[in-house]
């Protein structure tokens, strides 16, 4: 059997003495999409935080390609380089044209001349339908363009692995499909990543597996049909069911 | 924002159901409203015209027929002599307070830079350098300036070390410089701290390291942002130059001392005054557009 991309082994990280993860475990093979479901504050930013060492973990590990990133010896930003990561509030980088947003990365941390770098963005940008706004500031795009011009910064390093982080919760729900039917996309082209969302119809369609975390520790776990429709966790079903009145099923 | 922006590239396929356009022109309540619109514009310029006269009138009149007017008029505002001393005056505002405020201003820029970098580091080699940086700040920003200036322009000479120059002038930007890196340290330092932190998660999750990040990301958000307040500086800066004359330097302000002195008329002092306003006024008004024009941006960017 092949390596898996992101192993996690029974993951613990507090903030002094809370405790936001308890005995995490998580497997995500190659091109597969792994999605995180549960309330505000479970602990699914701080896991995906973990996973890109923007948070140190308190105790087990995660492993990327085989490799423990969680080693005292791991370099930080080798690491990051193979992973890109999309936030709930896009955070482009303000001062910066879409296009030099997109080629930061690969030119200062990758070493890609600028003409081939802007040539890979435009290329991007244009199959994304974005290419009119290669010239624009982020504040002069929507909010569903801005994130969509996000993942494509992050997509520009090439990454192993795509981490996204509720990339659709600062968007008005006109703006949301836009930005879901990217990431399904990325997907189809078989893109490994893990998903933190409240989009409970999207993450049926995404997801290969989907995990239901609460005070830091998964629940339950298994296929989306199994986890969406037939949870056996009461408190998943409870979850759930007020989403469900929430209007978001 | 958004929805012009979608409107923009066409994503939105319905078109409105009811179209604005065609010839327009005012109703009567329209009219109406314009021409009350115009006679409220029409008392309020009246008001503020009566007011003024009155203010500045009486005031004008309290200063003209106080009994020492004749005199101070006088000995400050002798035009005649004023002009004729008007040369040497400029001569030394241009040979020292703008080469001064030149040399200063760039000096100050690389030091406040370099010392706001120090103290908002996290490395660990760094440690000593940030305790130094937190202390100098300290201590140059709580000190009077002109005592600076009296520390460095008398105390390094009276050292009597080899090599190390009793030039005033040089001396004298030396104090302009310690005192004021640690004002625009401070400045630069809290431009960097207002810069978002998820701006940095964002920077180092793509793999840049941290100093790059610092260097494309964080810097140039933060340097925009307190560019107002540093050019605010620069104004104060070239008026402070004048404090090294007290060390001897033939700025304007001695050149116009020396004068004074000699004929016991003010008027130099005076000429003194315009020459300075002459250059800060219009830097005042720049940085007063400056300040409107980041506000505006931020604005737009919280609309976004």
């Amino acid at each position: 059997m092949r390596i898996p991309v992101l192993e996690i082994s029974e993951v613990r990280k507090a903030f002094g003495s809370e405790v936001v993860l308890e005995d995490i475990s998580i497997t995500v093979p190659e091109h597969t999409a792994t999605v995180l479901i549960g309330a505000s504050g479970s602990g699914k930013s701080t896991l995906l935080r973990c996973i890109n060492l923007l948070e140190l973990v308190d105790d087990g590990t995660i492993k990327l390609d085989g490799q423990e990133i969680t080693s005292v010896a791991a370099n930080p930003d080798e690491i990051r380089r193979k992973l890109g990561m999309v936030f709930q509030s896009f955070n482009l980088f303000p001062h910066m044209k879409v296009l030099d947003n997109i080629i930061l990365a690969p030119m200062r941390v990758h070493g890609i001349s600028r003409d081939e770098a802007s040539e890979k963005a435009i290329e991007l940008l244009k199959r994304f339908g974005l290419s009119e706004k290669a010239d624009q500031y982020p504040d002069r795009l929507s909010g569903g363009q801005q994130q969509r011009v996000a993942i494509i910064r992050s997509l520009a390093v090439q990454p192993r692995l795509l981490l996204l982080d509720e990339v659709t919760s600062a968007l008005d729900p006109v703006l949301v499909n836009e930005v879901l039917s990217t990431v399904r996309d990325l997907k189809d082209h078989g893109m490994t990543m893990v998903l933190a969302t409240h989009e409970m119809g999207f993450a049926k369609q995404v997801a290969d597996e989907v995990c239901f975390l609460e005070k830091g520790r998964i629940l339950e776990w298994g296929s989306p049909e199994q986890m969406l429709e037939n949870p056996t966790n009461p408190r998943t079903k409870d979850f759930l069911q007020r989403v469900h009145e929430a209007g978001r099923l | 924002m958004s929805n012009e922006a979608r409107r923009e590239d066409g994503s939105t396929p319905n078109p409105a159901p009811y179209s604005f356009g065609g010839e327009w022109s005012p109703s009567a309540v329209e009219i109406e409203r314009r021409i009350a619109r115009k006679k409220q514009v029409r008392r309020k310029a009246l008001i503020a015209a009566i007011s003024s006269i009155l203010v500045l009138g009486t005031l004008a009149t309290i200063v003209i027929t106080s009994p020492g007017w004749k005199v101070l008029s006088a000995t400050f505002f002798h035009w005649s002599y004023g002009f004729q001393v008007l040369p040497k005056i400029l001569l030394g505002f241009f040979e020292s307070n703008l080469i001064l405020t030149l040399i200063a201003s760039v000096s100050v820029a690389f030091f406040g830079l370099v010392i706001a970098l120090i103290r908002t580091s996290r490395s660990a080699a760094l440690t000593p350098f940030r305790i130094l940086a937190t202390i100098y700040v300290d201590l140059f920003r709580g000190i009077p300036m002109l005592l600076v200036i009296f520390l460095v322009g008398f105390g390094i000479p009276a050292l009597q070390l080899k090599g190390v120059t009793n030039n005033v002038f040089i001396l004298g930007i030396i104090a302009v410089i310690i005192t004021y890196s640690a004002y625009v340290a401070e400045v630069i330092r809290s431009g960097i701290l207002t810069v978002h932190p998820s701006q940095r998660a964002a920077a180092r999750s793509l793999g840049l390291s941290n100093f790059q990040t610092l260097r494309h990301v964080v810097l140039p958000q933060a340097i925009r942002r307190v560019t107002p307040p540093l050019l605010n500086d620069l104004v104060a800066l070239i008026k402070d130059t004048g404090l090294v004359s007290i060390l001897g330097v033939t700025d304007a302000i001695r050149a116009a001392q020396i004068e004074a002195s000699r004929t016991f008329n003010y008027t130099p002092y005076v000429m003194a005054a315009i020459i300075f306003l002459c250059v800060t006024i219009p830097l005042t008004r720049f940085t007063d557009r400056t300040l409107r024009k980041s506000i505006e941006r931020q604005n737009a960017q919280g609309q976004a």
